[in-house]
């Protein structure tokens, strides 16, 4: 069986992911733009938050920047796709490309270990273990929790604006929305700051959080940001945004439940790539084959009904 | 008075240099006075689209110039003209987003003449307002304002675009064949809708149809193209007394003359 302390730590890593998740949410789902950027600015998030961190900073500046950051690496990928005119996907690598440099270049090496220093969660944890000792245990998940909430409230907001409309319609319908008056061009750009901004807080959590940053630590970060999306789409439903937004959260964080019961039961950290990919795979093909399963049911269904209208849907096949 | 739209010398040619150059529109000069109501007939590739194209900013004319009510703008992109044009498309997909609902697809209409900011896009003050709207369409949307677009029917979709496209009372109204893709019901509804809208709000608008009935029914001007040129521009008191076998005569007669001529210098 699966401990408590490992379901805490799942859950409290899920929260983590949970920003990752709406990033994608942001930019796959709403944007209907791929951004392969991400894998390169979470590291980006976390080796700048480290190395600041080391430097003597105060944790909290040393996320802000990270999340600014995060958000030019966003602002670069947008500039390269709208004035460059370079493919989505394409943009998005070349990016990545990139920061993997640029991250060597933060961290002035492959990595930068918190040993020892103090970090946004070791400052939520003693403030709690002084003043609330009983919840201490439960201190990172509950502030993370209201945290999250918070960053989905702001997510929610946005999208309602008169901007947020216009950035939604951009992934909807560009040729309607220029139409309207909109720079599709600058609501792209909008919209993948964003969300590389919100990478840019989950890598510099996420490496408080393990107590350590490494270049290696963002890869296949839109995949499991993108399983996150579906599972939670697929069990939360996503009819409106408020909807898909908590939906996602709730998505990240069963996945990461459902990771930790597979390393439980044998799985190495080293495997849950591929289990990841698996399930997004499945995710993404699942929903075709149900689709057609149901069809032929209806098919059958109304061929043995009979009659003339049976009989001519039979013939058109 | 100004003219609302003004176009002079405006020429296109797709694929310069190649085996496939087209001359989309070959000198087209047009003028439309406020309160116009011009329908555009002509065949396929007779330069219809490509001119609804020039006008809006989708493309941009290799010669000539586009004045918007007394401002030049043939060198703007679409987004910076289109806070003074309001266009349906032939396709009922095209004109609205189809993931958003009735009220947010109206809130994008309504924008459209202001700058966007982070105020909220839907207030309540603002859903009344579409509320009232929709009730003109006589559709029974105005009970639907949170339900997806992409759940209404090609005709409700229609409608919906056609306000959309009008609700800022925009300069000019382009109407790119906005009846041809629906059923024969739908599309007297969306023409009779388009006749009432323009009359009620007296929009400048220019229309293309394929529909010879239509285009004779509607408006209060009537322009015929083919091959990229102008050739035919009735006015308001010779439109009332056309008819579609008058039109077609014409039509022929002035194809025939066109042919004849370049028989000519070819031969």
């Amino acid at each position: 069986m699966i401990s408590s302390t490992a379901l805490l730590g799942a859950v409290e890593l899920g929260l983590i992911y949970a920003l990752v998740a709406l990033g994608v949410y942001l930019t796959f789902r709403i944007l209907d733009f791929p951004d392969l950027t991400v894998d390169g600015s979470f590291v980006t998030g976390g080796a700048t938050a480290a190395t600041m961190i080391v430097a003597g900073y105060p944790p909290l500046l040393a996320t802000g920047v990270a999340i600014v950051i995060g958000s030019l690496a966003g602002i670069c990928t947008g500039l390269l796709h709208t004035k460059g005119k370079i493919n989505p996907l394409l943009s998005g690598i070349i990016s990545m490309i990139g920061l993997y440099s640029i991250n060597i270049r933060i961290m002035g090496g492959a990595a930068v270990p918190l040993h020892g220093e103090e970090t946004l969660i070791t400052q939520i944890y003693n403030f709690f273990d002084h003043n609330f000792p009983f919840v201490a245990e439960f201190s990172i998940l509950l502030v993370m929790a209201i945290f999250v909430f918070i960053i989905k409230l702001i997510v929610d907001w946005f999208l309602g604006t008169e901007i947020g409309l216009a950035l939604r319609a951009t992934g909807d319908n560009a040729r309607m929305i220029r139409s309207f008056s909109a720079n599709t061009d600058t609501m792209k750009i909008i919209g993948l700051a964003m969300s590389n901004g919100l990478f840019g807080l989950a890598g510099a959590l996420y490496t408080q959080y393990n107590g350590s940053a490494d270049t290696t630590m963002g890869v296949g970060m839109i995949i499991t940001g993108l399983a996150s999306v579906i599972i939670g789409e697929a069990i939360f439903g996503h009819t409106t945004v408020r909807r898909a937004t908590i939906a996602v959260i709730g998505g990240a964080i069963l996945y990461r439940i459902f990771i930790a019961f597979a390393l439980v039961y044998g799985l190495t950290p080293s495997d849950m790539k591929l289990v990841t990919a698996l399930v997004v795979i499945v995710a993404l093909i699942l929903p075709q084959i149900i689709g057609k399963w149901r069809e032929k049911q209806r098919y059958s269904k109304r061929s043995l009904a009979g009659g003339d209208k049976g009989a001519k849907v039979g013939g058109n096949q | 008075m100004t003219k609302v739209l003004k176009l002079e010398g405006i020429n296109k040619v797709f694929n310069r240099g190649t085996v496939d150059e087209k001359a989309a529109l070959v000198d087209i000069n047009l003028h439309l006075a406020p309160g116009d109501f011009v329908t555009v007939i002509g065949s396929n590739g007779a330069g219809k689209s490509t001119l609804m194209n020039i006008i809006s900013g989708t493309i941009f004319p290799d010669e000539g110039t586009i004045e918007l009510d007394g401002k030049r703008v043939e060198q703007l992109p679409e987004h910076q003209r289109a806070p003074m044009i309001g266009r349906v498309f032939q396709d009922p997909m095209a004109g609205t987003a189809p993931t958003m609902t009735i009220e947010e697809n109206l809130a994008l209409a309504y924008s459209r003449n202001k700058k966007r900011t982070l105020s909220q896009g839907v207030t309540r003050q603002r859903r009344e307002m579409f509320r009232e709207a929709l009730v003109s369409l006589n559709l029974g949307l105005e009970n639907r304002l949170n339900a997806k677009v992409g759940l209404l029917s090609g005709g409700e979709r229609q409608a919906l675009s056609l306000l959309m496209a009008t609700f800022t009372n925009p300069k000019l109204l382009l109407l790119d064949e906005h009846t041809a893709a629906l059923d024969p019901t739908r599309a007297e509804l969306i023409t009779e809708l388009t006749g009432q809208i323009v009359a009620r709000s007296q929009l400048t608008t220019l229309m293309v149809t394929h529909n010879m009935k239509q285009a004779l029914d509607l408006g209060n001007r009537l322009i015929m193209m083919d091959q990229g040129r102008i050739i035919l521009d009735v006015d308001e008191e010779k439109k009332k007394s056309l008819t579609i076998e008058g039109l077609l005569q014409e039509f022929e007669r002035l194809r025939g003359e066109k042919l004849a001529t370049d028989s000519v210098v070819l031969g």
